[in-house]
């Protein structure tokens, strides 16, 4: 017979308890659920990407209706328990009573309020849940105050800031997360957060919130105030304990309970938050889903310990990378290792004792923090490698292990190139038959060789092979040559080569007329250095730039013609129209760039399909281009009831600075009107946010092959300065970026930081919109009308046509 | 002996370049190097059917546009890890002029 599980509080540690339980044993428990809030278990943890924005609430919704329905789980939502009659085993909420043989106690914990007048009024809220997050979403373009500068009132800050919120931090301690990061960390945090528009006020003491039938404003002890729509309480938690203290349960910080999560009743358990173990209570998610699995065991009639292990932070804020861990601070016969980079935001220090890490704190680059974590958990002695630990596992010399042992463990049928459907077991026998450096391994297997993301992997595999013997990839830019991009860019500026056959000749080429991958690169660095002196040579581009369109499979093109902005006319469409059927062409499209492909053309009919379009004022979209592609807009300020300024406007004037120009790779921008975002500007090259006070603009974002949202680069009052920020970004790119890199992958490469001080600077801004508009007085034409002159059209055409005189 | 055929100028291909003859077997690429020597091969690339005279050419070689197959221009076959080859065609140049095999007038290949 069944016996009868009640469970107080739908969260994330009861929610875990379940699963684990349905999983052993579906059917020894009739399972109650109680939660005071009116739905299912959904991830807390996940209402920061939900507050910013980036992910919806259904994303984070861990059980739905049908989970609960499907294991038979009696959900009283929204019906907060009162009450545990512990002599009949009876639990009583507001409206009903449910008997158990077995009682979870899962009820959380609560925000702790601050006892200062107007903590009361409207508009005030917490950050623990679902309403606390949806209040917090509605304040674009409205003042909001944070009291609390820990995870979770950053974490809000960076949301509503994202929001469009203009945002205060109020803070008590002297530096940010003080219980996770030492001062220098904190300072670097408190630098970011207020390059994002947070103002932050460290060493605030709150006082009052003002205001008579709303908060209004926030005071301080020192008499600052802020002026607040929102106030966002988030100076900790406490376990939530009432219905255990009512019930006469043992209760001290949180309900007490033994290694088996038993509470002073033995038929009554608790777990999460509310609870506290060994002296200690928890508030991040990894102990909690511990408790779950040994609470499951304990229910199932089996043993179980909870012994709680350290945990790591991590804040959830876009952008902001840091890394805490242990213990770090200042004691006796503890010592430290501190790497800065000042330049580039970066800073690490591990705490050492006795040889052994016991605190952990990264800021800025935290990609070695779970190998350091690692390290501290098993307690391992660092003593050998004490001088190179800082700079991480890839200066150990075999330690960093754990990848390799991934890769080795692959099945030789596993696919390691996906472009060229290159399996682990080709790589193997191409290295035992002598490839042994990635060049070889490309031209043999072709691994790698495509779009190159698997160039790591295949590395490794090639390490496991060769027994960690691999050859670097030559720093060349290709096989024809040793020197590196950036090396042949300075070359042709230092030495003042100014065509293909001067570079390969004076940089000593290892080939005739280089390869398909240098001459297109060659020929982009010269074009941008030398924009009036040297003539773009057509034959060493790739064949959508030198057709001026995008070939298909089967070696027909796409026509996409240019709309500012994703604006058309009826008479352009009409044109648009006139010519798809003028020339058969089989697929009519709408991109995701909001313009119009005509898909199918053949080649001979592109100049005369060019000059019916130009005959209705349609030029080249670039939709085959390494230049500006698109500017996708929202309709902004002119028609939509939500948008703050003319997104539109702006993006056709953005549009018709920017086109034409060549750059390393693609380049597509976005401006949305409000920061709804509905031109997804914040996944594009760069982005443009319109708010009430202005622009918010940001930059190297990616949506293909990585998805990667943009960082903010500079906000701007006005339309001329957002144009010029634009540009000479745009520029320092097209002078800075090896060819095929995305503005991400050299914004990675050069650092934002660097990029924003360029910018910043006046003198250098003005000299970096110069230097494009000496090469748009160039380039800022329309390629079509110039190949589809009398001239130019029989070019398209087939040399002869032998098969009209076979006919003869 | 084989027989030629005029099919245009040597001016009417680009440097580093190709242009397109059609003929009865399909579409022949004729390429000029930048050293002014000229080939004919098949323009189909035997990976993916790629129009290698859409290639960018590189000494006497041809990069296909679709997936970077690399073939030699004197004897039509793929380079490096690639397996394949396309047809070569006989050819000259006379006072300008291109020729090419007149054979390829005709339906079907001769033996």
């Amino acid at each position: 017979m069944k016996r009868k599980l009640v469970v107080i509080g739908s969260g994330m540690a009861s929610g875990r308890l379940l699963e684990h339980l349905f999983d052993a044993a579906p059917d020894a428990w009739d399972v109650t659920l109680f939660n005071a809030e009116p739905r299912g278990n959904y991830n807390r943890l996940m209402l920061s990407p939900v507050l910013s924005g980036e992910k919806t609430y259904d994303q984070i919704v861990t059980h739905d209706d049908a989970w609960y329905a499907a294991r038979g789980v009696d959900c009283r939502f929204g019906e907060p328990v009162v009450g545990i009659d512990r002599a009949n085993r009876v639990v009583h909420s507001n409206r009903s009573s449910a008997r158990y043989d077995a009682l979870v106690i899962a009820t959380g914990s609560a925000p702790f309020i601050i006892p200062v007048p107007g903590k009361d009024l409207p508009g005030v809220v917490a950050y623990r849940d679902l309403e606390d997050t949806r209040a917090m979403m509605d304040t674009a373009g409205k003042d909001a105050v944070v009291i609390g500068g820990g995870l979770l009132g950053l974490e809000a800050a960076a949301g509503m800031a994202a929001r469009g919120a203009r945002v205060t931090v109020v803070h008590l301690m002297g530096h940010l997360m003080e219980r996770q990061l030492d001062p220098a960390a904190g300072y670097l945090l408190q630098r970011d957060l207020e390059r994002r528009g947070i103002t932050v006020h460290c060493k605030g003491a709150t006082k009052a919130i003002l205001g008579t039938d709303r908060a209004e404003a926030v005071l301080l002890e020192d008499g600052t105030v802020y002026p607040a729509d929102l106030v966002c309480m988030a100076v900790g938690i406490r376990p939530e304990t009432r219905l255990a203290v009512d019930a006469h349960l043992e209760v001290e910080r949180g309900i007490v309970v033994d290694d088996a999560l038993r509470t002073s009743d033995p038929h009554i358990f608790a777990l999460g938050e509310c609870v506290e173990h060994r002296g200690q209570v928890f508030g991040l998610v990894a102990p909690l889903y511990d408790q779950a699995k040994v609470l499951a065991k304990t229910l199932m009639d089996q043993d179980a310990v909870f012994a709680p292990v350290q945990t790591a932070t991590k804040l959830k804020v876009t952008g902001c990378d840091l890394f805490s861990a242990g213990d770090f601070a200042e004691a006796p016969g503890r010592e430290d290792i501190v790497f800065r980079d000042p330049g580039r935001g970066i800073y690490k220090r591990l705490v050492l004792e006795n040889d052994r890490i016991v605190g952990v704190v990264m800021y800025g680059d935290t990609a070695d923090g779970a190998w350091f974590y690692g390290l501290m958990k098993d307690g391992a002695d660092i003593g050998p490698m004490r001088d190179t630990l800082i700079f991480g596992p890839a200066f150990q010399g075999g330690a960093a292990a754990d990848p390799m042992a991934a890769v080795a463990a692959l099945p030789p049928e596993a696919e390691i190139c996906g472009c060229n459907g290159v399996s682990k077991g080709t790589i193997l026998n191409a290295a035992a038959g002598g490839a042994c450096t990635l060049e070889a391994m490309r031209s043999c297997t072709k691994a790698s060789a495509s779009c190159g993301t698997c160039t790591g992997l295949v590395q490794q595999v090639m390490a496991l092979a060769l027994g960690g013997e691999v050859q670097d990839a030559p720093a060349g830019m290709c096989k024809c040559t040793d020197h590196s991009h950036e090396d042949v860019r300075r070359l042709i500026r230092s030495m003042g080569l100014k065509s293909i056959p001067a570079v390969m000749q004076d940089l000593g080429w290892k080939t005739v007329g280089g390869c398909h991958s240098c001459r297109p690169a060659l020929n982009y660095y010269l074009l941008a250095e030398w924009p009036l002196d040297y003539r773009d040579d057509r034959q060493s581009r790739f064949v959508n730039e030198r057709n001026h369109a995008n070939i298909q499979k089967d070696g027909t093109y796409s026509v996409v013609p240019r709309m500012w902005g994703g604006v058309t006319t009826p008479s352009e469409l009409r044109a648009i129209a006139d010519a798809a059927e003028k020339y058969d062409v089989p697929m009519v499209k709408v991109t995701g760039g909001q313009r119009i492909d005509l898909l199918g053309v053949r080649k001979e009919d592109l100049p005369h399909m060019w000059a019916d379009l130009n005959a209705a004022g349609l030029v080249s979209g670039h939709a085959y281009s390494k230049g500006l592609r698109t500017v996708k807009t929202c309709v902004g300020s002119q028609f939509c009831r939500f948008g703050t300024q003319d997104s539109t406007g702006l993006g056709i004037r953005l549009e018709q600075v920017l086109w034409g120009s060549w750059t390393p790779h693609k380049v597509k921008l976005g401006v949305s009107g409000c920061p709804r975002n509905c031109a997804e500007a914040t996944c594009k090259d760069v982005g443009i946010v319109c708010v009430d006070s202005g622009y918010q603009i940001s930059v190297a974002g990616a949506a293909g092959m990585e998805v990667k949202e943009t960082e903010p680069l500079a906000t701007a009052a006005t339309e001329d300065e957002t144009v010029a920020i634009v540009t000479a970004f745009v520029q320092l790119y097209r002078e800075g970026a090896r060819y095929l890199h995305r503005p991400y992958k050299w914004v990675a490469r050069v650092g934002l930081d660097w990029i924003k001080a360029q910018i910043d600077d006046p003198a250098t801004r003005a000299a970096l919109i110069e230097r494009f508009e000496i090469s748009q007085s160039v380039y800022r034409r329309d390629p079509w009308a110039d190949l589809s002159t009398p001239a130019e059209v029989p070019r398209w055409a087939p040399l002869a046509d032998l098969t009209l005189e076979a006919a003869e | 002996m084989t027989l030629f055929v005029d099919i245009g100028s040597l001016d009417d291909i680009p440097r580093q370049g190709a242009r397109v003859v059609k003929t009865a077997q399909g579409c022949v690429a004729v390429f000029r190097t930048a050293d002014d020597q000229v080939f004919a091969l098949e323009d189909r690339c035997p990976h993916r059917g790629g129009p290698l005279s859409e290639g960018i050419v590189h000494g006497t070689s041809v990069t296909c546009p679709l997936h970077n197959w690399v073939f030699d221009l004197n004897s039509g076959q793929a380079q490096g890890a690639d397996k394949g080859g396309v047809l070569t065609y006989a050819m000259q140049v006379r006072q300008g002029r291109i020729l090419i095999d007149a054979g390829l007038i005709r339906r079907s290949a001769a033996a």
